[in-house]
């Protein structure tokens, strides 16, 4: 196995201090997420894992800057969050590639804006990086509707990296792919990521996924959430598939998963409509 | 070579029934011009008045467009956007657009009188409500993730409004453009009946005054065929534009 280093001797990027969420909803105050504490350091993989509805996009929309906690504070390098920005890239559920742009033009989006300035030869060369990683160079002018669902996600993540971004933040990001296509996203993220050191939240409600690819997993419990456990994963990287056949693998698995089938009986019970 | 033939053989069917209902004298053959005396008729008026017909109606049918869109892309745009607006305007629109423009006339002869500008303000109505209505349920659509990952990638209001919102407009505005055009078509005949002394409505109205049903025919006709042409090259134009969606509404 490779040595894990030691993650308390980075510094703090990100931290949640008691965070709640509450929405305002058509039946009145809905609690989200109820006293969540956490901190991610420098260049850690974190995945945050927990039945659907739980409140994961949520917690990522925080630190994404669309979500402002009802109570408590999140911090971003030790400053609170004013809004989206471009320092965090954003992976989303449904990937929301431009339609109206080609491939290139999407990856290109967001190095033509006056926030990024980049240079025309600079932009020209970093499309081209990401779209040769990607596997996208024969696809520089196609239009995102004649792609498939795996290229549509490398498009996406094409375009989020083109930027630079020193946070990324993926929501469920091959949740919707086959399990072939997904096992090779999952093994170009990680390679990816080891030649561009990233500080990176995962959402995901695989079990396999977290344990396979992050450093750190936060178990949630159903809604509204709380952190169930933090477990630290003794792996360190680079990883490869043969990781999965191995008995701490296994043994990781088995307890993450019975955490969070657990609660997913809570939100069953939950769902159960209250007699009046 | 085939394509041409599938295209040509419903009218050319169309003909054929034409003919039969004549010759057959299911309805009173005096009641019903034979094709080939609609076509010489529209030969003969090709040589006087037709082409000034054609040109004033396709005008007046060009500016009321014009003006209807130019105030329905902005107006649709809000109304879908600002959803909250929606419910109170929604119903003002539809009380409008229910109106019939023949009952119009009267009202907008006595406050634009009976020029040009009478004829422009009803296709003005029709194409505005026309295309109002396409234009917002449109932009209702657009998913607001567009423009969430645009400000993840750094986009300022501004670049929001002119990289995201303006492309994901564009189908909708050709959209309401071409939903107008057939409305306004539709409306021609009723907004000539303003005192026209040229126009395909009036050629119409005239003839009916002196029962010549050849002539009623070819101002039919006309109508249709314009209106088609137009379609068709709004058509050609949306492809051209929109090249990235995968259906042309
Ligand atoms: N803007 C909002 N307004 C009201 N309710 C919301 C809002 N966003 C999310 N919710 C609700 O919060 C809960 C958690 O949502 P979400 O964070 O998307 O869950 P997850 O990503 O874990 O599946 C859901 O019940 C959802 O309906
Ligand atoms: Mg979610």
């Amino acid at each position: 196995m490779i040595p894990v280093p030691d993650r308390t001797a980075r510094p703090t990027r990100i931290s949640f201090d008691h965070v709640s969420v509450e929405f305002a909803t058509a039946n009145g105050p809905l609690k989200v997420v109820d006293d969540v504490s956490y901190d991610v350091r420098d260049g850690e993989f974190v995945s945050i894992i927990g039945p659907s509805g739980c409140g994961k996009t949520t917690m990522m929309n925080i630190v994404a800057g669309f979500v402002q906690p009802s109570g408590g504070t999140v911090l971003l390098d030790g400053k609170p969050i004013a809004g989206p920005g471009p320092d965090r890239g954003v992976i989303f559920q449904e990937y929301g590639v431009f339609p109206w742009l080609t491939v290139k033009e999407n990856i290109a989006f967001g190095l033509k804006l006056r926030a990024n300035h980049v240079a025309a030869t600079e932009r020209e060369e970093i499309c081209a990086r990401y779209m040769r990683l990607m596997g996208l160079a024969d696809f520089a002018d196609a239009w995102p509707r004649t792609l498939s669902g795996g290229m549509r996600q490398r498009l996406a993540i094409a375009r989020a990296y083109a930027v630079r971004p020193a946070f990324l933040l993926m929501d469920e990001p091959f949740g919707a792919l086959d399990a072939q296509t997904r096992s090779a996203m999952q093994d170009l993220l990680l390679e990816v990521l080891q030649t561009e050191g990233k500080t990176v939240m995962l959402i995901t409600h695989s079990v396999e996924e977290a344990v396979y690819l992050t450093s750190r997993i936060i178990v949630m419990t159903a809604r509204p959430t709380r952190i169930r456990e933090i477990i630290d994963v003794p792996f360190g990287y680079p990883r490869d598939e043969r990781l999965h056949e191995s008995p701490e693998f296994g043994a990781l698995r088995s307890h993450i998963r019975e955490l969070v089938m657990r609660e997913y009986a809570v939100q069953a019970r939950q769902f159960i409509p209250s007699s009046t | 070579m085939r394509r041409v033939a599938l295209i040509l053989a419903p009218w050319l069917g169309i003909v054929a029934v034409w003919y039969a209902v004549h010759y057959t004298a299911i309805v009173n053959p005096a009641l019903v011009p034979t094709p080939h005396a609609v076509a010489a008729q529209l030969l003969t008026l090709a040589g006087q008045r037709l082409p000034l017909d054609i040109w004033m109606s396709t005008q007046r049918v060009f500016l009321g467009v014009f003006f209807g869109i130019v105030l329905a892309v902005p107006v649709g745009f809000v109304l879908g956007w600002y959803r909250n607006l929606r419910g109170f305007i929604d119903p003002l629109i539809n009380f409008f657009r229910a109106l019939p423009p023949i009952a119009l006339i009267p009202l907008v002869i006595v406050y634009f009188g009976i020029d040009e500008l009478s004829k422009v303000v009803i296709l003005f109505y029709a194409s505005f409500f026309a295309g109002v209505i396409v234009m917002y349920e449109g932009i209702a659509q657009i998913s607001p993730i567009y423009l969430r990952v645009a400000r993840t990638l750094g986009a300022s209001d501004a670049e929001i409004f002119v990289k995201v919102i303006v492309p994901l407009t564009v189908p909708h505005t050709l959209t309401a453009l071409r939903v107008a055009l057939g409305v306004a078509w539709a409306t021609l005949v009723a907004s000539e009946l303003i005192a026209a002394q040229q126009g395909l409505g009036s050629l119409i109205q005239n003839a009916a005054s002196f029962f010549q049903l050849d002539i009623i025919y070819v101002g039919i006709i006309c109508i249709g065929f314009i209106a088609l042409a137009m379609d068709i090259a709004l058509r050609k134009l949306t492809r051209r534009l929109i090249a990235w969606q995968e259906r042309i509404a």
